[in-house]
């Protein structure tokens, strides 16, 4: 069932709302809708919510559709920056409309070719969708963003996906190249990699555009 | 170390080094020539170009040492002077220094240079901590392979350098091998070195491989160079990178990558390894926020506290200026004084309160160059271990707050050693907003170490006074760090470093560079105190100085200060350390109780920067931005003063 893109708008506030941050209901305020708005009252009646006075609740019927909208959101901030290059404010608001675009199977498609990411481009989980369980499931490996790794494991650089070419021009001559092999050693406060027997260090921006393909 | 311009010294064949950061040029340099250039363990310490001589078989040779560079392309100011060498001397021989375990990351480089048509011979550096990693190298394959000689070396350890003599000394001819890329790209810079008619230092080939990335530098001399034909050549490199619609760069690197591989094959062995090694585990702690915090703390408290801080304030200090000073030396000038010298101005200028000889040269001999010596040894021990780049990557986050990235992490520290010789250094800085930055923190908030021993030893002896000094510092760094970055508008700035190994310090090196160090601190100083007591007698003389210390009397008491702490605010404009030292006599006087001690110590510290760095702002960022620093740091100064003597004595701490 598709719901209006002002009703993916509250579903997904609700879900951050209760799901990461730890709250039972979120207020109509900070919804920032009326207890008289439509969207509101199509969720009613799919009752994938409850209000009660000036609270709104999550049923348990709406929390599918709720992490779907959800995952679609951040899907979509991912392609916006790190495929289309759109980042910022501007890749936010773009990223916000384009998400209302994403249903059958299109989610899916993007997730494929963004290679199933778990997080956002800010660092927040995106709920795995039944392609992820399917790629994991078959061991498929996967290429991501360097700070999607954990410190201790490693892969092969598959590209750089910065616009800027000083920085890919110094990545490079780095030995930072397709095809070397990179350890990461630690992601915190700085990332730490290894590339043949040197070290190096690079903040999460940079970290962000080094793409490894796990192995 | 001999400088010259290139015109002067045109006579000698010359020889250049050249090759990544951190690889051990300097130190080749300095065992070729016998100079001395700085040498540390902190990839990008040469910034600018040595120059020296070296004397073989009977002929001399101009030694050229050139900042670190990744590659031909250069990226940096660094980098683009390394290359502009390259590009204008015309080099008898050019030795590429690489580092022994990075080889395949490196040799590209290699191939740029023979591609370049330079008379290009190769040196394997640090081989001995690669054959400690386990690798075996074998130089005389690789020689073969690429058709220029190879020397294995560690010049650290002295290995090679007699090979390397030996080869300047005979060197002659130029590489003949060719290393061909795949056809399409090698049809393409035919299609581009085709049009290029004119006189270049580098070959046409080169030349075509750099126009086809984009390299801005070699296209303007490419115009200069090809006049009406450059047309001609932009059209060609435009239809290149058209039709292959990908980043040229990316695909010649990883084809120099390719044909490395294929060089270094059963050139490089690898025995497998168990284990990591100490250096590498400690590497790891330093590294890491929680272990690498109570190190940190661990190295100042060691470093700074005991040696600077005990050692060099405490120990040194005392035998100097109590024993040597105080009992024989003044009493003895005195002396002289009393005898030959009827006239009381000059008796004043050389041997009174504020005398030449008896305050000049007893604050600089006495009181500051053992603390500053101490700092520059126990920094110079620090630099070599090749600490300083873990720092720099564990304060990154905190320092992007302050608009500052890592990098920053060496003009900060450099600053509890001399804030005029850090606020030189942040020219290294890439931006102009992280300069300013910069500069304004060492202005404000960096206590140099003269300052810092003095103040150390002042608080002391107060239990709690230095935990509110520290703190209140803390504080206003991170306060005004966070407000500078809201206020200067600009890019945040990316950090990146490349981390070596640890390393045990040499003792000669750290000597020699302590040395070094100690000796234009000396000779920039030096006169500076001799001006400054001179000024203050001219002061003492005319009454100007008494009747600024009652004009700053009304400031004082606001403080809660005595009115005779002003002639340590007075001092203070001249050298921050004076200030400090100032107040050093006022407490062995007793005239302070602990609460005034601390806002007085505070105050100072966060005080205008002395004379000389602030000569050294106005050079390096002009007037008005210096001018205005100045006034800001000033009120600040006493807006705190002020605000921590009410808090103070309004919660009782301290008293």
């Amino acid at each position: 069932m598709k719901v209006s893109p002002k009703a993916e708008e509250i579903l997904e506030a609700l879900w951050i709302a209760t799901e990461e941050e730890g709250e039972n209901a979120a207020h109509l305020s900070t919804l920032g809708v009326g207890p008289e708005d439509e969207a509101l009252a199509e969720l009613d009646r799919l009752a994938y919510i409850e209000i009660s006075g000036d609270r709104v609740y999550l049923r348990k019927e709406g929390r599918p559709e709720a992490r779907m909208t959800v995952r679609r959101h951040r899907l979509a901030e991912r392609l916006m920056m790190d495929i289309l290059d759109v980042k910022g404010g501007e890749g936010n608001a773009k990223a916000c409309e384009l998400e209302h675009l994403l249903h059958q199977g299109v989610d899916t498609k993007i997730c494929t070719l963004l290679n199933h990411p778990t997080t956002c481009p800010h660092g927040k989980p995106i709920p795995p969708g039944r392609c992820c369980e399917e790629a994991r499931s078959k061991g498929a490996v996967g290429v991501v963003a360097l700070t999607e790794l954990k410190a201790g494991e490693g892969g092969e650089i598959a590209y750089l996906a910065t616009g800027d070419s000083r920085k890919m021009q110094k990545l490079m001559s780095m030995g930072v190249l397709p095809g070397t092999p990179l350890a990461l050693r630690q992601t915190f406060p700085s990332f730490v990699f290894q590339v043949g027997n040197s070290q190096f260090a690079v903040d999460q921006e940079l970290a962000r555009e080094i793409f490894v393909r796990k192995g | 170390m001999k400088k010259s311009s290139p015109s002067t010294a045109g006579g000698h064949p010359k020889v250049i080094l050249v090759g990544n950061p951190n690889v051990g040029k300097s130190v080749l340099f300095n065992a070729l020539t016998g100079a001395y250039t700085t040498v540390s363990n902190y990839p990008g310490t040469s910034v600018e170009v040595s120059r020296g001589f070296c004397d073989l078989q009977g002929s001399r040779f101009e030694i050229l040492d050139t900042p670190g560079m990744y590659s031909l392309m250069p990226i940096t100011e660094e980098e683009r002077v390394a290359r502009t060498i390259l590009l204008e001397e015309a080099p008898h021989l050019v030795l590429h220094v690489l580092d022994a375990r990075n080889i395949e990351r490196m040799l590209p480089m290699t191939l740029q240079l023979i591609e370049a048509g330079l008379p290009v011979a190769l040196v394997v550096n640090i081989m001995d901590e690669a054959e400690r990693l386990g690798m075996s190298i074998d130089t005389e394959l690789l020689q073969e392979k690429l058709g220029i000689p190879v020397i294995a070396a560690a010049t650290a350890r002295k290995r090679g350098v007699q090979e390397i003599r030996d080869l300047i000394g005979s060197h002659a001819g130029q590489p003949r091998a060719v290393f061909g890329y795949a056809a399409d790209l090698e049809s393409d810079v035919r299609r581009v070195a085709n049009h290029l008619k004119g006189d270049y230092r580098l070959s046409t080939r080169s030349l075509a491989l750099l126009l086809m990335q984009r390299d801005a530098e070699i296209d303007s001399l490419v115009a200069k160079v090809e006049g009406a034909g450059y047309a001609q050549v932009v059209e060609a490199v435009n239809a290149v990178v058209f039709e292959r619609r990908v980043d040229l760069h990316l695909r010649i690197s990883l084809e120099r990558k390719r044909i490395c591989k294929g060089l270094l094959e059963a050139v490089v062995r690898q025995r497998p390894l168990t284990g990591l090694s100490f250096a590498e585990r400690l590497s790891g702690w330093t590294m890491n926020p929680w272990t690498g915090v109570p190190i940190l703390l661990a190295v100042l408290y060691f470093g700074l506290y005991q040696v600077v801080g005990g050692f060099g304030a405490g120990t040194i200090v005392d035998f100097l200026e109590g024993t040597l000073f105080e009992e024989a030396i003044n009493p003895w000038l005195e002396g002289l004084g009393d005898h030959y010298l009827p006239w009381e101005w000059l008796y004043e200028l050389l041997v009174g309160e504020y005398g030449v000889l008896t305050l000049g040269v007893r604050y600089a001999v006495a009181l500051v160059l053992p603390i500053v010596g101490t700092f520059f040894l126990v920094f110079s021990v620090i630099e070599d271990t090749g600490y300083f780049p873990r720092l720099a990557l564990l304060v990154d986050r905190i320092f992007k707050r302050i608009g500052l990235n890592g990098r920053a992490v060496i003009p900060m520290v450099l600053g509890f050693g001399c804030d005029t010789m850090a606020t030189m250094v942040t020219r290294t800085l890439e931006t102009n907003r992280e300069r300013i930055i910069a500069t304004v923190l060492l202005a404000l908030a960096i206590p140099c170490s003269a300052q810092l021993g003095v103040i150390l030893g002042l608080l002391s002896g107060v239990p709690g006074a230095l935990a509110v000094w520290t703190l209140c510092i803390l504080v206003i760094f991170l306060v005004i760090g966070f407000l500078a970055a809201r206020v200067l508008p600009g890019e945040q700035p990316m950090f990146y470093m490349e981390i070596p190994p640890l390393r045990l310090p040499q003792i000669r090196n750290v000597l020699v560079k302590t040395l070094t160090r100690m000796q234009s601190y000396f000779l920039e100083i030096f006169p500076l105190f001799i001006f400054a007591s001179v000024l203050l007698w001219a002061g003492k003389m005319t009454g100007m100085l008494e009747g600024l210390v009652g004009a700053m009397a009304p400031l004082m008491q606001v403080l809660g200060l005595p009115a005779e702490a002003a002639a340590a605010f007075i001092f203070g404009f001249f050298r921050r350390d004076f200030g400090a030292a100032g107040l050093y006599d006022l407490q062995t006087s007793g005239l302070l109780s602990p609460v005034q001690l601390t806002v007085a110590a505070v105050t100072l510290t966060l005080f205008v920067p002395c004379i000389a760095q602030f000569l050294m702002m106005k050079k390096e960022r002009g007037w008005k931005v210096s001018l205005g620093i100045l006034v800001f740091v000033s009120l600040l100064a006493f807006a705190v003063g002020i605000s921590l003597n009410r808090m103070l004595l309004w919660s009782g701490l301290l008293s």
